[in-house]
């Protein structure tokens, strides 16, 4: 056992010394543990919104995206919008019955530790230093499996496009606006503060400072703290949020080691499996070649 | 409408023909039938095709960003699932040396290859962008499933495309190149069944990411173990059904005891593939799940029972196993069961969490019903002109030289 244990052992290192000579560095960075606590995040305070869509307009500007801005306001917020490949962000009214209504933005998350990130078999997508998810279409397949492994049902598919579908989602504004030290264009359009862009550690102090100075308005909850191993992006509301359409139950536990706790048994079991089905092939082929003529195959 | 009436009747009519020849009563013009219903579904897929990549995927399937994965994929994994047979085969008798069972190799690693190449053929038409399917050779990221999938696929075509290759270098009269391939062979074969091993889990794995979006019923870590074990218990049964098939259309001879010692395999293979499920359940204390609103509590009764319990327990029948036509009919559920089952996992048991919003577009399986037809006429061809059969191979009689015919 203790022989399959270090040769297991063995092939990991291997693994890794190769993963570090031919993949690109941020795959290298990936299967250690960066901190994240410096991450750029967004705070967004659910009871500071009013619904002007501001940010869903500020989003179009800042990525150069074409979807149809008429109902991008305030009079049509009874009209739901829906995210797609060329609208990263929506508000919509949620709540109601017996929760009060409230205005809810939503966008990628951004989380810790993606999912979507340890899926992609091309890493079309990926994490930066800063956190921001960012999406390279060059590399993408479309095989669509981050739509599927998204815990948020973010990313969105580009169905009427025949040969060169994308994949949309909010990317933080990274490339063109945060390596700058610009906040996200939906940050910067929105007029009433409902949005707060920093280090998502200061962030998270912050809201947890509002949560405490009016414990009788906010739920006790940040959400985004621990959901999924933490996201970026964080929010706080005074309605519960799983009456605002937030997915509830989520796992704390980080999704991407779900399939890790299998991936990285693999060198071990082909190892395992070599040296077994070598010896016992070939061992058995030289028994039958004793026993009779024949040869093997 | 129209579309589902012509899928309705082409699916018809080769369905009948298959249970004609099946109880060897062919009809008189059965060929023919079969040649218009084909060429009427290949025509009308070109048309799809043509659509697909003209106006996108949203034109032709029903697949939203609700449901962005539709039965393409899950008939993707059924499709690697029932080419099982190949790695259990080729294990069998090149690694486990049981020899006796050698005259079968050559079509069920046919019947391999061209199972992959389903999968291999759906890929580059439900891939958003195919022309960049090479990205993940080149391009790393091995924490994906996906990743290890996308070089399984490759590999292992590769492979069987080698381990077939003999038949056709022994038809072009190439000695040399089939005694190469002969030294090479264990070495091959042990490739081979090792990345079968790692792609029939992954095709489970693949799933482990999303415990909050599958059913309970379905949703395990054990996922991965599930896959391989079905795929072995499914790849006997494919065996012993083409074998069959083959034998009526192509009139070549099979030993059927061969085949009862399959079925006889197949049916350990799936009693301990179900008892695991059902401990499974238990231990994740999932029964109560079986209750839920919907239907999905039948699906499940239905897969384990009629898929998996059911041809278990007819295979290990002496009756049935000595009755080729029996024999079909009991592996026929096994079968049916583990595409109900790979179409569940990648499907229906996420429709609690997605709602409902996707039902197969016609097109869509026109265009799966249409690859099939080309596996199976691809066989067809390869029987009638390659020496894949033990007849053509000159391994003389069968051991007890019963054959059925």
């Amino acid at each position: 056992m203790s022989d399959g244990l270090t040769r297991r052992g063995f092939f990991k290192g291997a693994l890794g010394a190769l993963a570090a000579a031919v993949l690109p560095q941020s795959m290298a960075r990936a299967s250690g543990a960066p901190s994240k606590a410096g991450v750029a995040g967004v705070l967004v305070d659910i009871t500071r919104c009013i619904g002007c869509r501001a940010c869903q307009r500020g989003c179009q500007r800042a990525n150069d995206l074409n979807a149809p801005q008429e109902l991008m306001d305030m009079e049509h917020l009874a009209t739901r919008l829906e995210p797609s490949f060329h609208q990263w962000t929506v508000v919509n009214r949620e709540g109601g019955g017996d929760a009060p209504v409230r205005q809810v933005k939503r966008q990628c998350m951004h989380c810790l530790e993606p999912a979507c990130v340890s899926v992609c078999p091309v890493a079309a997508l990926d994490q930066t230093d800063q956190g921001p998810v960012i999406y390279r279409e060059s590399r993408c397949i479309g095989c669509r499996y981050c739509m599927i492994a998204c815990p948020f049902d973010v990313p969105r598919f580009e169905w009427d496009n025949g040969l060169t579908p994308v994949i949309g989602k909010c990317q933080f504004c990274a490339q063109q606006r945060l390596f700058k030290g610009l906040p996200p264009g939906c940050v910067e359009a929105c007029p009433t503060g409902a949005l707060k862009f920093g280090r998502r550690d200061d962030l998270l102090f912050e809201a947890k400072a509002r949560l405490r100075s009016r414990s009788d308005v906010y739920v006790d909850h940040v959400y985004g703290e621990h959901e999924v191993g933490g996201t970026s992006w964080l929010y706080i509301s005074d309605t519960p949020f799983e009456k605002l359409g937030f997915k509830k139950n989520l796992p704390k536990r980080p999704l991407p080691t779900l399939t890790w706790d299998v991936v990285s048994w693999i060198p071990g079991i082909v190892a395992v499996l070599a040296s077994l089905f070598g010896v016992l092939a070939f061992s058995l082929s030289r028994k039958n070649h004793q026993d009779s003529s024949g040869g093997p195959a | 409408m129209i579309g589902w009436g012509f899928l309705t009747a082409v699916t018809g009519v080769l369905t009948w023909l298959a249970v004609a020849y099946g109880l060897n009563r062919a009809p008189r013009h059965g060929g023919r039938w079969a040649l218009g219903a084909v060429g009427a579904l290949w025509a009308v897929t070109a048309w799809v095709m043509v659509i697909r990549f003209a106006r996108g995927m949203g034109a032709m399937t029903s697949m939203s960003d609700t449901y962005p994965w539709g039965v393409w994929v899950g008939f993707l994994q059924a499709g690697v699932a029932l080419s099982g047979g190949g790695f259990v085969m080729a294990a069998t008798v090149h690694i486990f040396h049981i020899k006796r069972f050698e005259p079968i190799l050559r079509p069920v690693v046919l019947l391999a290859f061209l199972g992959y190449s389903f999968v291999a053929m759906t890929l580059f038409i439900e891939v958003g962008r195919p022309y960049n399917l090479w990205h993940p050779l080149a391009m790393w990221q091995h924490h994906s499933i996906m990743f290890e999938v996308a070089w399984c696929v490759t590999l292992y075509l590769t492979v069987l495309a080698v381990e077939f290759s003999p038949a056709v270098f022994e038809r072009l009269g190439l000695k040399k190149a089939v005694d190469v391939l002969h030294r090479a062979g264990i070495p091959i074969v042990i490739v081979g069944v090792i990345l079968s091993t790692l792609h029939q889990s992954s095709m489970g794995s693949m799933f482990l990411i999303v415990p909050q979006k599958i059913h309970p019923l379905w949703y395990s870590t054990l996922l991965p173990v599930f896959f391989l074990i079905s795929s072995v218990a499914v790849g006997l049964c494919v065996t012993v059904v083409a074998s069959f098939y083959s034998a009526r259309l192509f009139g070549k001879t099979l030993d059927r005891w061969l085949l009862a010692d399959l079925a006889r395999a197949a049916s350990w293979i799936l009693l301990i593939y179900g008892a695991v499920r059902v401990v499974d359940v238990s231990a994740r204390g999932a029964w109560g799940r079986l209750f839920d609103p919907g239907w999905l509590g039948g699906v499940f009764l239905l897969e384990l029972g009629a898929g998996v319990f059911l041809p278990a327990v007819l295979l290990s029948r002496r009756v049935v196993r000595d009755r080729p036509r029996y024999l079909v009919l009991a592996c026929l559920p096994a079968l049916a069961g583990v595409v109900l089952n790979r179409l569940t996992v990648s499907w229906l048991s996420m429709v609690p969490y997605n709602g409902p919003g996707y039902t197969p577009h016609w097109m869509e399986l026109a265009v799966s019903i249409t690859l099939f037809t080309i596996v199976v006429a691809a066989f067809g061809l390869a029987a009638k002109f390659l020496p894949v059969f033990p007849a053509d191979q000159k391994m003389g009689e069968s051991y007890d030289g019963k054959t059925f015919s």
